[in-house]
């Protein structure tokens, strides 16, 4: 019997090239679908924003220091612009494949479900870090025009704010691929990242008094607080009343090792779970 | 030889069966019509064979490779189309099925000229450069059978293909699925329309409630629930005497049984080939009853549908 006549002559691609098979089609659709461009002249309108409001009022809090200026400028701002890109790449990454029923389409070929999910993921990625690109140059670009130098942590904040934005990524990868619903999950992860996290963190500070370091946004201050001078106290009791006495509030800033440890923690959990749940997820 | 096999494979939602204990081996080049009413577990069936289910008990194996724990090598030749794919709507027809070339491995040299041609043979070339968002729904099924056929695959998987095509597409489609067995290719496909079933399919396999009922080639289903008889449909002018029918008609010789089964229809089931077809069509057309058409039953696979899917309701 002849093993060859009727076996296909077409060898499939290993799986790590698929993967990258997978990215370059969800960056091309993500350019097509005008997904990408969404994001671009949100981002465009907040740099816009700022550049005009700092321009003419010139506020104190962003002008007397140079590490002021890019405290105020860049840790207010880039993890709200990195959430919206992990929201509008992530959000409905894996969820859209069940509504959408394009999975139909893709699923059924000689792939493994792992590389179609790390390739979007890729996809994601790399729009993203496009994303960051455009804040960061106008936060560059700013800076320089009132000051001359960049400061040494604003190189650090940008690597955590990198990590910040894996690690959202893998949790929105991670929700989407909880639902079957686009709509949910996009809705259900912007809530959570801009209220709800934020929400259980001031909670379990204020009133639980413990340090909230399970969630993902008190790990990304580090972001913001490494451009603080002297570095925020980790743990800080003041009273209420003044003079002192009286009930106390306590606040919490992640350390820097903390930070790096929850944002980490965080992706990796996330990823190997929503890779599994992918894995085991029925089209029907 | 190309080959799939279910092997006991069952599929549960809940307490619910949708497919139960399937057993199931086709080898061979040819095509293979998968039957069976709304609900029966064609799709299911189907979806385990392309990984897009799990089994709970059982598996589903392609060229002896089993698909959901060896997707990758099991799908490696397969061309699949199950219910109603939706393709990135901001991609046009060439660059989803160039990705999904690209994923199944076609030559970087082949690609261009393989995608276009399956487009051409969906004639879809108008459209090979236009957004697939816009496409009307049997434009897009005939992308999703373009797609199954890319890479010229030696098992194809075809779930209802030629629902929302014109019908000049259907006949088109079947007559690719034809060419197809002509080119060392399993094909199983599922089907509503018997007609299609019996026009392009050798064998058939009939499901009712997640159980296999029968599975067997075309003439020996038919033959086995008509009894081995021919029947011939005669079409007339004007109404008939049901006289003519039960006592002339019917007394014939070599014929079994004659029926009117509408005004002006009757429905003659006789023993015998094609010699005895044309003896009888002479003898009728002497009664004078104003015969217009005389052709072959085409609803053979009909009866036999209804007859096995009443028997297991
Ligand atoms: N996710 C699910 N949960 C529960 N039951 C399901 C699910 N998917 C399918 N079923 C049930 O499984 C049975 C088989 O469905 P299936 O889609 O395989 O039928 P089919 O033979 O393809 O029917 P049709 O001819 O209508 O396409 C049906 O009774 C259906 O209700
Ligand atoms: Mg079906």
């Amino acid at each position: 019997m002849t093993q060859t006549n009727f076996e296909s002559k077409n060898v499939v691609p290993s799986s790590i090239a698929q993967v990258g098979i997978i990215t370059k089609y969800t960056l091309l659709d993500y350019v097509r679908s005008r997904r990408f461009f969404i994001m671009l002249t949100i981002t465009a309108l907040i740099s816009v924003l700022l550049t005009v409001l700092v321009g003419y009022y010139r506020p104190a809090g962003f002008l007397t220091s140079e590490l002021g200026f890019y405290s105020s400028w860049w840790g207010t701002s880039v993890t709200f612009v990195i959430i919206l890109s992990g929201i509008f790449f992530g959000g409905d990454a894996i969820s859209g494949e069940f509504q959408n029923k394009t999975g139909y389409f893709g699923v059924p070929n000689p792939i493994r479900r792992s590389s179609i999910y790390i390739g979007k993921w890729i996809a994601a990625f790399i729009a993203s870090i496009a994303i960051l690109g455009v804040f960061t140059a106008v936060t560059l670009g700013n800076g320089l025009y009132y000051f001359s130098g960049v400061p040494s942590q604003f190189g650090e904040s940008l690597l955590f704010a990198l990590l910040y934005l894996v690690a959202v990524l893998g949790f929105t990868f991670f929700f989407s691929s909880l639902f079957k619903s686009s709509s949910m999950s996009i809705l259900l992860t912007a809530i959570l990242f801009l209220f709800v996290f934020t929400l259980i963190q001031q909670l379990v500070a204020g009133l639980v008094q413990i340090e909230p370091w399970f969630i993902l946004t008190y790990g990304s201050q580090i972001i913001g607080n490494v451009l603080t001078s002297p570095y925020p106290p980790n743990i800080t009791t003041a009273s209420l009343r003044p003079g002192g006495g009286g009930p106390t509030l306590t606040t919490y800033n992640a350390t820097i090792p903390e930070g790096l440890a929850i944002m980490g923690i965080y992706f990796v959990i996330t990823a190997v779970v929503g890779l599994i749940l992918f894995e085991r997820k029925e089209f029907n | 030889m190309p080959s799939i096999e279910a092997v006991n494979l069952t599929k549960q939602y809940g307490a619910f069966t949708a497919l139960s204990g399937l057993n199931l081996k086709i080898e061979g080049t040819k095509c293979v019509g998968f039957l069976g009413p709304n609900g029966a577990g064609k799709t299911t069936a189907l979806k385990m064979f392309t990984d897009l289910i799990r089994p709970t008990k059982g598996e589903a194996l392609i060229n002896g490779v089993n698909v959901h724990t060896e997707k990758k090598k099991a799908l490696a030749s397969v061309g699949t189309l199950i219910e109603t794919p939706e393709i990135y709507s901001s991609l046009t027809p060439r660059e989803a099925l160039t990705m999904i070339a690209e994923i199944r491995g076609i030559p970087h040299t082949e690609r261009k000229k393989r995608v276009e041609d399956v487009v051409a043979e969906l004639r879809m070339e108008e459209w090979i450069d236009k957004r697939v968002g816009k496409f009307s729904k049997g434009m897009k099924q005939r992308i999703c059978i373009a797609s199954a056929l890319l890479n010229d695959p030696t098992v194809v998987l075809l779930d209802e293909p030629t629902t929302g095509l014109d019908p000049r597409g259907m006949s088109e489609v079947r007559d690719i699925i034809k060419a197809l067995k002509g080119k060392n290719r399993l094909i199983f496909m599922s089907s509503h329309i018997l007609s299609e079933v019996s026009d392009v399919c050798d064998e058939v396999a009939m499901i009712n409630h997640g159980k296999l009922i029968i599975y067997d080639t075309l003439p020996h289903v038919t033959a086995k629930f008509s009894g081995g008889n021919n029947v011939v449909e005669v079409g007339l002018m004007r109404p008939v005497d049901n006289q003519i029918v039960t006592k002339t008609i019917a007394g014939f010789p070599d014929v079994v049984a004659a029926e009117k089964i509408g005004d002006k229809d009757l429905k003659i089931s006789f023993s015998g080939g094609l010699e005895v077809q044309e003896r009888l069509l002479n003898d009728i057309v002497k009664l004078n009853i104003g015969v217009v058409s005389y052709k072959p039953a085409s609803s053979e696979l009909e009866d036999v549908y209804l007859k096995l899917i009443t028997a297991t309701l």
